[in-house]
């Protein structure tokens, strides 16, 4: 496959925009071969998971660009880091992991990218629109911005996130173009089980199952209720950027480019149509959860993706009452904790013992304090990982049934 | 039939290099983020059916990618550490396995060869015990044994 470049790339390549901007569409003409894609469009926005820390490599990659004298070129936001360097004391890792975690992510503001330290910069000021043509990593941010708002974007990942925001180009394919964007997949629900009060619990199922049977496939979900949120989708593209490589779905009569299923199909026949039972979903559910019902907890974790300033205003309300016996961490974003600030959210959040963790997650670094019993979340993306990343059980349920437990000390469920 | 069992087959580069190793043929695709220890080349999904297996100097046999787009920096630096596969065969092309062995080699010059095979070839691939990646900038040659 052979890539055809514009006189932008040719520019590029040839040091017109320096060292580091020539370094990194070498690498990604290299890529554009690897994937097949013809040639390079210009991209709007690119958001950055390459500041969380895996390693020396992390690091290396990084220095080198800025020792080439690297510059973003279009506006550039960053995915959660290692540290929360708001709060970095209640990092519980090893100091040597601080020092190059902190590094790392301050290296990158230092390339010029915007210090968000968010995976769900879609609920920023710096959410896309439709139909732009962006460079995004995160799993969960890819499949965000695909489906629910219907920017264009591969899954990038490290390395090419950055390439891209260096270069201000990306790779024309896959997603990129209109045809590729057509749901191969026909997912039914039926009815949902009576007993699930929110809609929560049944995207995260439906997620789940198309991770686990659509592969790359993009799905057309039909039947989810009409009162599903942006949060419940953004929960939804999470377990299934988790458990499968979905990088976008459609939901009938919700998202952008699925008014119809016909639109969301454009005009094909689905390859196959998966129906879901109230048992299958039940089903899913339950086997999110590595513990039974009753078990001890040490931990309520909220907040994988980030939570939104709609998601708080759903759990302030639910924190009167009783303080937790347990501790409840909830992830989010440096500019919903400014406005939970301004409306007056964190006094009740400190109120009830509260921990709030900015920059980075709970389940991709040490901060939780005491990881002897089980952890409860809201999140099917943590209930996927957290076993395998901090080797803990897991119990899933309603952000309700998360609060209710958090008090009763052990996993209950209204 | 053992005759054309040994014959080497042709693939398509998708990163250079050369490598030669047991066979490792993931059962299930695996996101190497929050599924590989760089440190150990250990398999830590634990929803994984493989879970515990070492990659360490095998060549990988997977069918496709899977799940978080960090899954390039654990495989560039398990890499770089030696714990990670020596070479990676592919029925699918996968952005986020192509860029981490891309980079290993970009930064330190230690190449994880990655072939995309043609499915015809898949069940003898599945079925190898060894295999021998030769991948150029023409294309690539994957041999048994």
């Amino acid at each position: 496959m052979t890539v055809t470049l514009a006189d932008a790339d040719r520019d590029l390549l040839g040091g017109a925009h320096g060292e580091a901007a020539a370094f990194a569409m070498r690498l990604m003409v290299r890529f554009a071969e690897a994937v097949g894609a013809p040639g390079f469009i210009d991209a709007k926005a690119a958001h950055i998971d390459g500041c969380l820390y895996h390693g020396q490599v992390s690091l290396d990659f990084v220095e080198h660009l800025l020792a080439l004298g690297g510059r973003v070129r279009v506006p550039t936001t960053l995915n959660v880091g290692s540290i929360d360097l708001i709060h970095p004391e209640l990092f519980r890792g090893d100091g040597g992991l601080l020092t190059a975690g902190s590094r790392l992510m301050v290296a990158h503001e230092e390339l010029g990218c915007v210090p968000t330290y968010t995976c769900a910069p879609y609920q920023t000021i710096f959410r896309p629109q439709l139909g732009w043509q962006i460079a995004w990593a995160e799993s969960n941010a890819i499949v965000f911005a695909n489906s629910v708002i219907g920017a264009r974007t591969n899954r990038y990942g490290d390395f090419t996130d950055l390439c891209c925001a260096i270069t201000g180009r990306v790779p024309n394919y896959g997603l990129h173009l209109t045809e590729n964007r057509r749901a191969r997949v026909v997912v039914e629900i039926t009815d949902l089980p009576p007993e699930w009060s929110d809609a929560g619990p049944a995207c995260v199922a439906v997620g789940h199952v198309i991770g686990r049977r659509c592969g790359e496939r993009i799905p057309a979900i039909v039947g989810l209720p009409a009162a599903t949120t942006e949060d419940d989708l953004k929960a939804l593209g999470a377990v299934s950027a988790s458990a499968g490589a979905v990088a976008m779905f459609h939901a009938v009569g919700l998202t952008p480019e699925a008014a119809t299923l016909d639109d969301a199909l454009q005009g094909e026949e689905p390859e196959e149509v998966i129906r879901l039972s109230v048992d299958d979903l039940r089903e899913t559910v339950r086997n999110l959860s590595t513990v039974p019902d009753g078990t001890p907890l040490s931990a309520v974790s909220l907040g994988t993706p980030h939570f939104s300033t709609t998601e708080f205003a759903r759990l302030v309300p639910l924190l009167a009452g009783p303080r937790p016996a347990v501790d409840v961490y909830v992830n989010t974003s440096r500019q919903v904790m400014q406005e939970l600030e301004e409306r007056g959210w964190d006094a009740p959040l400190r109120a009830a013992g509260v921990t709030v963790v900015l920059d980075t997650c709970t389940y991709v670094t040490t901060i939780m304090r005491d990881l002897s019993g089980a952890v409860m979340t809201n999140s099917g993306k943590m209930a996927y990982y957290a076993p395998g990343n901090l080797n803990v059980d897991v119990a899933f349920g309603s952000l309700a049934d998360c609060v209710a437990s958090a008090r009763a000390g052990r996993v209950v469920r209204s | 039939m053992t005759g054309s069992a040994a014959m080497p087959i042709a693939a398509i580069t998708l990163v250079s290099g050369k490598a030669d190793g047991p066979a490792f043929v993931l059962k299930e695709p695996l996101s190497f983020w929050g599924g590989l220890d760089a440190a150990t080349g250990e398999i830590t999904d634990r929803w994984h059916p493989q879970s515990g297996a070492i990659l360490a100097d095998r060549i990988l046999v997977m069918e496709s990618g899977r799940g978080s787009s960090s899954g390039s920096s654990v495989l560039a630096e398990a890499i770089r550490r030696g714990t990670g596969p020596t070479g990676i065969v592919m029925l699918t092309r996968d952005a986020i396995v192509t860029v981490g062995a891309m980079v290993a080699v970009e930064l330190y010059g230690v190449s994880c060869p990655v072939v995309l095979a043609a499915a015809g070839d898949w069940p003898r691939l599945v079925a190898a015990e060894r295999l021998t990646l030769e991948a150029g900038s023409e294309g690539a040659v994957i041999g048994f044994g």
